[in-house]
């Protein structure tokens, strides 16, 4: 299928193999930013393919995965007021809280949806003026203008009974915080394509020369990601450290300006908790003050307050490390044992962009031995 | 004066009612007119003009399968099939994947106060030609009505009896080292075809349900000689839940290569789209074959006789006894495990 076989090819994928085996002489260390790309490196074994000296970390990209336990608690508390609908992505259903998932809430009468796009929020809003339709904003700067799209609409629509319960976060204060960690062994990233699609790439050339370090924009197909590495490799060899684009057929250096303009209409960064990582400045997304009134947060203000929400997460979950490419799926003494996608103890085991996940259905134990 | 237009708009006196209504359910007059109108009348066969509270047979020798599921699928019509043909083609299936010949059906029907007559009549003369194009009778049958907003319209329960020819053992139990695993033919068409009916995804173009009766082809299998070791139809789950019960059930390890697997290029477009993967999407009329090697292309060669599994091929083979799992060669060559879901892909596809 175009579009679809031309990125899987096997002939193709061999030859990028042999490429990046033909050009590395030492030990590098790489990161891909998005679990979609995670996901792709894992589903189609593409470390397999790839010479012993390149290593493959996986990155903190799973929207799912960095939301706050606090904000997940917030979403369950909204999602138990009986005139609430809650419009969320699936995946959100079961990231445990402190004390429960949204699934919970659902089979005790919640009225939980599942919604492919905002404007879906918008729809049903209209359709229920007696109830008051919260959406849980997960996302990176992919999801955000489509968010931001559902606020202006909302209010050309004179809705009022429509609000954002926002939990976006971005992609390069991200990167920045994992580079200044003490610890930081990634030295060249894979920078997601579909964020890149919506925001350009020129706050990664800055990134680059502050940090000294490769980025290449990267798609998700098996031959983007083979590609983008050897890319990635060519200039660690060479010891450059420029921002190239892979995904050339998404891509563009200044990004979609119309999507950036309504983003900015309605968002602006802020100070954002991650989780099991902690705090990142300006990581974030709030709601200007022109659309505060869209804001859940401010909205349902005494429910949430009355929540109790105490933002606990697992102690045995080391969910944290791996978003930070500091240790595997498998090194983690309860991943597919006390950890599994049927019992989580953190959110990369539930998110179809979880690392945790992609290790546990692809690589449990196909190869004894080769799954770290 | 009587036979003036408005006397008759005051006086309506319906022959049948438009819609189903709690009374349909209740015992009495109108239940009957329901039982006798509807169901009776397009099920027709002697079993069932019994009328009693069961059907009676006198049995033979040899070994009985009996088999039961329940149909929930929404929308009620989609491209290729209805709830009505489903629930002929899954339980007679069911039977088939036992090695049964498929016999005897029953049917019960849960209504939503409500419901269109016209479209109750739609799905029982729907499953009613299903049931003839499958040679099997509906001998016995049940009717409830629930209040509306209660149900989704319709639910159908169908139990089906088979007689499994002598010599013939079909089993997970039965699975070898070294068989060869059979598909039937493409995967995912039923999943997406109600899938994009439900989420009125017109991109998905022509794609219609692979609804449809198999015991047939497995019949001729059986007649050819064939030694069916297991064999799965391929619904809920689709073919990776159906390889991993069977890897689990015969403490087998099952090589599959992803390349071999027949997907339609429109069915994989979609699941794309959507986020699916086809290898877990429901089929209604796919089934999975373990044979010997020796016999693989002979099977092939037989099914492929066969309108319902023209494109069958080979998926791999019984890799042995190391642990029960699936492990995919993908379309790079490398591998990878095929797991089973962990949670529901796709609600009421079936």
């Amino acid at each position: 299928m175009k579009y679809v076989d031309d990125f899987r090819d096997r002939g193709h994928a061999e030859t990028l193999a042999h490429a990046i085996r033909r050009i590395v002489t030492r030990p590098w260390t790489i990161m891909e930013v998005c679990g979609g790309q995670t996901h792709a490196i894992v589903r189609f074994g593409l470390d397999e393919l790839l010479p012993g000296l390149v290593t493959l970390v996986h990155g903190p990209g799973c929207p799912v995965c960095v939301t706050p336990v606090t904000l997940i608690d917030h979403a369950i508390a909204l999602a138990s007021i009986p005139r609430v609908i809650l419009c969320t992505f699936g995946d959100m259903l079961r990231v445990p809280g402190s004390q429960g998932d949204l699934c919970g809430v659902k089979a005790t009468g919640g009225d939980v949806r599942i919604v492919y796009s905002p404007l879906d929020a918008l729809a049903l809003a209209r359709m229920n003026p007696d109830r008051e339709v919260v959406c849980f904003a997960v996302g990176f700067e992919t999801t955000a203008p489509a968010y931001a799209m559902a606020a202006i609409q909302a209010r050309r629509l004179g809705l009022t009974n429509v609000s954002l319960l926002v939990a976006q976060v971005l992609v390069p204060p991200a990167i920045e915080a994992i580079l200044s960690a003490p610890g930081c062994r990634v030295q060249g990233f894979l920078a997601a394509g579909h964020v890149c699609t919506v925001m350009g790439y020129e706050e990664y050339e800055d990134l680059a020369r502050r940090y000294r370090v490769p980025l290449v924009v990267t798609g998700f197909e098996p031959i983007d990601v083979l590609e983008g590495i050897a890319l990635l490799v060519g200039q660690l060899e060479d010891g450059r450290a420029v921002v190239e684009n892979q995904y050339t057929r998404s891509v563009r250096r200044e990004g979609n300006v119309a999507a950036q303009a309504v983003l900015r209409e309605v968002f602006e960064p802020t100070l954002r908790a991650w989780r099991g990582i902690g705090d990142i400045p300006f990581s974030g997304l709030r709601l200007t003050a022109a659309y505060a009134d869209f804001d859940a947060a401010v909205r349902f203000r005494d429910a949430l307050a009355q929540s109790g929400s105490v933002g606990g997460e697992d102690p045995d979950c080391r969910s944290g490390l791996v978003l930070q490419g500091l240790i595997k799926p498998p090194d983690c003494s309860a991943f597919a044992t006390r950890c599994t996608p049927e019992r989580p103890l953190g959110a990369p085991m539930v998110s179809s962009e979880g690392a945790c996940a992609a290790y546990y259905r692809y690589r449990r134990d196909a190869r004894p031995g080769v799954n770290s | 004066m009587a036979d003036t237009p408005e006397m008759k708009l005051h006086c309506p006196l319906p022959v049948r009612n438009a819609t189903v209504q709690l009374a349909h359910g209740g015992g009495g007059r109108l239940m009957q007119n329901l039982i006798r109108d509807i169901f009776v009348r397009s099920f027709s066969n002697p079993l069932l003009a019994q009328m009693h509270d069961g059907a009676t047979w006198p049995v033979s020798e040899g070994t009985l399968a009996f088999t039961t599921d329940s149909y929930v699928v929404q929308p009620l019509f989609f491209p290729g099939g209805d709830i009505g043909s489903l629930a002929v083609h899954g339980t007679v299936n069911d039977l088939a994947m036992c090695g049964a010949q498929p016999l005897w059906l029953s049917a019960g029907f849960i209504l939503e106060e409500g419901l269109a007559i016209e479209t109750l009549q739609r799905i029982v003369d729907s499953m009613a030609q299903a049931a003839r194009d499958a040679g099997v009778s509906i001998v016995t049958g049940d009717t409830k009505v629930v209040d509306k907003g209660k149900g989704d319209g319709v639910f159908i329960n169908t139990a089906g009896i088979g007689v499994v020819p002598p010599g013939v053992m079909v089993g997970p139990q039965r699975v070898q080292s070294g068989d060869a695993i059979l598909v039937s033919g493409d995967l995912g068409s039923h999943g997406v075809a109600v899938l994009s009916m439900r989420e009125s995804l017109t991109f998905a173009g022509d794609i219609a349900s692979d609804s449809a009766p198999l015991h047939r082809v497995i019949a001729d299998l059986i007649a050819n000689g064939i030694e069916m070791h297991c064999l799965r139809d391929l619904t809920r789950g689709g073919l990776a839940s159906a390889l991993n019960e069977i890897a689990s059930a015969a403490g087998m390890t099952l090589s599959i290569d992803e390349r071999a697997i027949p997907i339609r290029a429109e069915v994989q477009g979609a699941c794309e789209v959507l986020g699916l993967d086809p290898l877990y999407v429901a089929n209604e009329g796919r089934f999975v074959a373990f044979v010997p090697e020796a016999q693989a292309d002979h099977a092939i060669a037989v099914m492929r006789d066969h309108a319902v599994a023209t494109e069958a091929v080979r998926i791999g083979e019984v890799a042995g006894r190391e642990s029960s799992i699936v492990v995919l060669k993908t379309v790079l060559g490398t591998h990878r495990i095929l797991d089973l879901l962990s949670g529901e892909q796709l609600p009421r596809i079936c």
